[in-house]
This record gives structure tokens, C-alpha cells and sequence, in this order.
């Protein structure tokens, strides 16, 4: 019947070609610009030339180093509090939200239905001087810890909590389809083998739910190291991640060979983050 | 004859690890509402500053109540044309990347051929790839071939649809994995070709996921500020417009079409949900 049939062999091709054609030319290409552009020499004006410019890596991790690993470690700290926070409620729903499971993870998705931009500046008005959170802060004496010269917003501590909100559901969402997945027999068994809750959770039900765990992080902490809105809207220039100069050099300064240059330290180091943790956690769940 | 099956003699619990236990149980329920409360205050506030009435640019601190931000949705300069710009981009942009996503998903999950797993890779990295890194090698494309290209709205459509078509295969692919093929080959059985068989049996079946990945792509693409940021030229989207805004102090209109995507996207997702739930207690029932 026609040329489905006689080229069989054809068809996937076909279904695949222009998706994977628009995904080449602007994803893979552009990362092909990008590296010929990080070893290009020169300025706007007098234009680029193409000359093996190594020294572009080597400026940016000489003369940027503190932002990368400040990017690294806002990440990370905002990706472990992640992982803490929602854990229990991932729990919570998967174990115990009967009926209600698929109304309660809409109320995770939520704030990602507020634009990104906009649920951010409303961490300016709630973090604000004199507002609750800094009063609450002053009044059980945390505030001189978490916070500087009185006050939270432009410091570390709301760049940090602006990521651990603004990526909290892509925490919460796998650690949720992992611990759902777990057969609740499974801890009936452990328990009637007299193994104590804390056992049973810590023997059983965790160790199940690494894939969550696992997927969790990866999700919060890759796009949380590229940020730059939270540290641009929450915090001070002294607390400016490598997005936030990877993009004022490309669409401020036009130092664009520069900004390339760090845009693949950033990638490669995230590259081999996630492949040394895929080696220690040992899941093959990575691609899907 | 009957055995009596003899209990495996557990503690009895003690009054205390009883109490423990109810505790423990409430704890975890207590601690999930303040999670939610967590969640879901910084969307209460933008709501409610979007009736706040501000004496000047600063719509930080509560001044009062107010309709007229809600009546004069459209009263900043750029608001309108910028939204219409946002509209028009998801729109076209979550439709492009549906179709070449569930293209590729029917592939991957219909057919063995050859650079089956490269295509997987190939459709993972862009997920795993920090959004300014997608930008900024997008930027560099264009910009050594501005011969051919302005930066403006075809820029923007083309940056949407790339970093969307991932969303839609890994949408649709999970949808179809539990397809039951045989519905496929009973049609074939039945004398239609495979055109008839796609259209009549395989498209209605996955209907749904293809619904939900335009919604999940339309709702990413409305969202996008970075990859825009850097594609934009002088055109400008909601959240850019929102981004210049703060510079200077967002007018309360921000909160306004804030909200209203808000109130938009929950509902067309309640529905979804208390359709499912009505669903499924008909099931059981």
C-alpha cells in the first residue's frame, strides 16, 4: 500500500528528520559557533578574528573563579535544601494523599504558573527591610547571622533562598514519582521482619527512592548554577553569580569571545559534576 | 482441622510510643500545609499587590485597595504590545515544537533503527543544558549571520521551538510507551493502511499527550526570559518587559497579567485534575 510500505525501513527517519534537523542546527550548531567564538581574539569595533585564543579560558577562570565557585556553591546549598524541604512532603503526598494526590501536586506546580520573573520580585516585597521575615529574623537573634548590617535582601542568604524557591518543584516532582512508584508491601515486610520505622525508612523506602533523589537534584541544581535573575533581583554585586557576567559581557560589554570562553567552563564543569555523581549514586536513570 | 495462626508476638505499644506515633504522624501533615503555605504565599502576595494602590512607582509596600490596576490592565506604555508578542510567540512556538516532538516520540518508541540511542542523547541535552548556555550559543549563531536574519520575532520563535521540542517527545514518549500496539495491528487486520490506522486509531488514543505537551510548551515558551533575553534585539516579551520594569519599579500591571496567567493556568489544570478524580472514583465505584 503505497510508499509507507515498500520503504518500511524509511519511516522513522522520516518522523525524526525535521525535529532532529531543527534541534542540529539550533542547539548543536550554536554550541559549534559558541567554541569557535571562545578562541577568537579582538573587540566589536575592530571585529573578531579567529586565533586560538586558549588564554580566553584561562582569563576567565583566573579573573572569574570567585563567581563560578560562588555559582557552584549557591547551587549546591540551595539544591540540598531542596532535597531536605520536600522530601517529607513528596512523602507525604505519595503515602498519604489518598484521592487528593493529584490535587496536591498541582499545589507544587503552582508557582511555576506565576512567571518566573514576577514570583521573584515577590521575594523583594517579602523579604524586604522592616518586613516580617526580617523582623521575625531579629526577634529569635538569627537575623545577625543570616542577614547583614539588618537587613537580607542583597545578601547571600536571599540569593539562596530565591533558588531553593524558584526550582523547588523540579525537586519535589521526581522525588514524588519515585516514592509512589515503592511497593508499600515491601515496608510491610521489612516491619513485620521487625525492622523499626526508622529502619525500614532508612533500609527500604530511601534507598528506593534514589532515583527521585537523583533526577531531583540533577534538575535543581543544573539550572540553578546558570542562574543569574535571583542573584540580579535579590542580592548585591557582591553577590553575582557567572550567569550574571557571562550576560552583561555578552549583552553589555560585547566581549563576546570572553563570554563564550566562560560559557563552556560553565558547561563543562557541570558536565563532569554530573557524571562523577552519576558514578558515586551508580543509577543509569540519567537519560530516561 | 483448623490451625490458629499464633500472632508473632510484637511489643504492645507502650502510652508513650503511642502519643510518639500520633505525633510523629500530625507532624508530617502539619509540616506539609507550612510547606504549602511556603509555596503558595509569594503567589498571594503578587495577587494582592495587584489591587494595591501605590502613591508612586514602588509597589513594594500596601497603600490600599484598588480596582483600577485590574480596569487599566493596558495603562503602562510596551504592556500590550509586549503581551500580544508573548501570546503570539507560545502560540506558534508550541504548536511547531508539538508536532516535530511527537514525531520524533512516535519514532523512539514505535521503530528499532539505527541511532536510536543518539537521538535519546540528542534530545536529552538540550534539558540538561543551563538555559544561558542555550541562549548565548544561540546568539552567537545569529550573530554571524545577520546577513540573513534580523533579531526579532523570528529569532525568538526559533530559540522557543528548540529548547520546547525536548519538553514535547519526553511528554508524548511516556504517553505512548504504554500504548497498546495490538489496537494498531487490528486495524491494519481490518484492511486499513497506515494512514487510516494512524489517523483513526493512534491519533485519537494519543490525543491527550499531544493536548498536554502544547500546554507544557505554550506555558514554557509564556514563561521564558533567558533564552529571550539573549534573542529578543529590540523586541520585547512580557517577562523582558517585566525584567526592564524592575529596574525602575514595576508598576502594579505587572501583578495584574501576573495573576491572570495565573488564574488561567490553574484553572484549565483543575479542571484536568477533577476530571481525572471523577474518573477514577467512577472506576472504583
Amino acid at each position: 500500500m503505497g510508499f509507507f510500505h515498500r520503504h518500511r525501513g524509511l519511516t522513522p527517519y522520516l518522523l525524526l528528520a525535521p525535529g532532529l534537523l531543527w534541534l542540529g542546527l539550533f542547539f548543536l550548531v550554536p554550541l559549534g559557533f559558541l567554541a569557535y567564538q571562545s578562541l577568537q581574539s579582538g573587540t566589536i569595533d575592530f571585529g573578531y578574528a579567529f586565533t586560538w585564543q586558549w588564554s580566553n579560558y584561562w582569563d576567565a577562570i583566573r579573573d572569574y573563579h570567585g563567581h563560578f565557585i560562588r555559582s557552584f556553591l549557591y547551587a549546591g546549598i540551595a539544591t540540598l535544601i531542596a532535597l531536605v524541604v520536600s522530601y517529607p512532603v513528596a512523602y507525604w503526598i505519595a503515602f498519604r494523599g489518598g484521592r487528593w494526590k493529584n490535587l496536591l501536586l498541582l499545589g507544587i506546580v503552582a508557582p511555576f504558573f506565576v512567571t518566573y520573573l514576577i514570583r521573584t520580585l515577590a521575594w523583594e516585597t517579602i523579604l524586604a527591610d522592616h518586613g516580617l521575615v526580617v523582623n521575625t529574623l531579629r526577634d529569635v537573634h538569627l537575623l545577625g547571622i543570616l542577614g547583614e548590617n539588618g537587613r537580607i535582601l542583597a545578601t547571600s542568604t536571599a540569593v539562596v533562598a530565591g533558588i531553593t524557591y524558584n526550582f523547588l518543584p523540579f525537586m519535589a516532582l521526581p522525588l514524588y514519582v519515585s516514592l509512589e512508584q515503592i511497593d508499600g508491601r515491601l515496608i510491610e515486610a521489612a516491619e513485620d521482619l521487625y525492622s523499626s520505622k526508622l529502619q525500614a525508612f532508612l533500609r527500604v523506602t530511601f534507598p528506593l527512592s534514589l532515583p527521585g533523589v537523583v533526577a531531583g537534584t540533577l534538575l535543581t541544581f543544573i539550572p540553578a548554577a546558570g542562574d543569574f535573575i535571583n542573584a540580579q533581583l535579590l542580592g548585591s554585586p557582591k553577590n553575582h553569580m557567572i550567569g550574571n557576567v557571562i550576560q552583561s559581557k555578552f549583552l553589555e560589554l560585547t566581549d563576546y569571545p570572553a563570554a563564550a570562553a566562560m560559557s563552556f567552563v560553565l558547561m563543562a564543569i557541570i558536565v563532569i559534576m554530573v557524571l562523577v555523581y552519576a558514578r558515586i549514586v551508580g543509577t543509569e536513570q540519567l537519560t530516561g | 482441622m483448623t490451625t490458629v495462626v499464633v500472632p508473632a508476638k510484637r511489643p504492645r505499644p507502650s502510652a508513650l510510643s503511642a502519643t510518639w506515633a500520633f505525633v510523629k504522624r500530625h507532624i508530617l501533615t502539619v509540616y506539609s500545609l507550612l510547606f504549602f503555605v511556603y509555596l503558595l504565599l509569594p503567589i498571594a502576595i503578587v495577587i494582592a499587590f495587584s489591587f494595591n494602590n501605590p502613591p508612586g512607582k514602588f509597589n513594594y509596600v500596601w497603600h490600599g485597595f484598588t480596582l483600577k490596576n485590574w480596569q487599566h490592565w493596558d495603562g503602562v506604555p510596551d504592556l500590550r504590545n509586549a503581551i500580544f508578542l508573548s501570546l503570539k510567540i507560545a502560540l506558534f512556538a508550541s504548536i511547531l515544537a508539538t508536532a516535530l516532538g511527537t514525531a520524533i516520540a512516535l519514532a523512539l518508541v514505535r521503530y528499532r533503527f539505527r541511532g536510536r540511542a543518539s537521538t535519546n542523547i540528542l534530545v536529552f541535552l538540550p534539558l540538561s543544558t543551563p538555559e544561558i548556555v542555550l541562549g548565548a550559543s544561540l546568539l552567537t549563531l545569529f550573530l554571524n549571520v545577520t546577513s540573513f536574519i534580523t533579531f526579532g520575532f523570528w529569532t525568538i520563535l526559533i530559540a522557543h521551538v528548540m529548547f520546547c521540542i525536548s519538553f514535547a517527545v519526553v511528554t508524548v514518549k511516556a504517553r505512548l510507551v504504554g500504548f497498546d500496539r495490538h489496537l494498531e495491528e487490528a486495524a491494519m487486520d481490518l484492511g486499513a493502511n497506515e494512514v487510516t490506522t494512524f489517523t483513526k486509531v493512534t491519533l485519537p488514543l494519543i490525543a491527550p499527550a499531544i493536548l498536554a505537551a502544547l500546554l507544557l510548551c505554550f506555558a514554557i515558551s509564556i514563561d521564558d526570559f533567558v533564552v529571550t533575553y539573549f534573542n529578543a534585539g529590540n523586541e520585547q516579551t512580557f517577562p523582558l518587559f517585566v525584567w526592564g520594569a524592575a529596574r525602575v519599579g514595576a508598576p502594579p500591571q505587572v501583578n495584574v497579567i501576573g495573576s491572570a496567567i495565573f488564574v488561567i493556568a490553574l484553572t484549565i489544570m483543575l479542571i484536568n485534575v477533577l476530571v481525572q478524580m471523577r474518573r477514577e472514583k467512577r472506576g472504583l465505584a
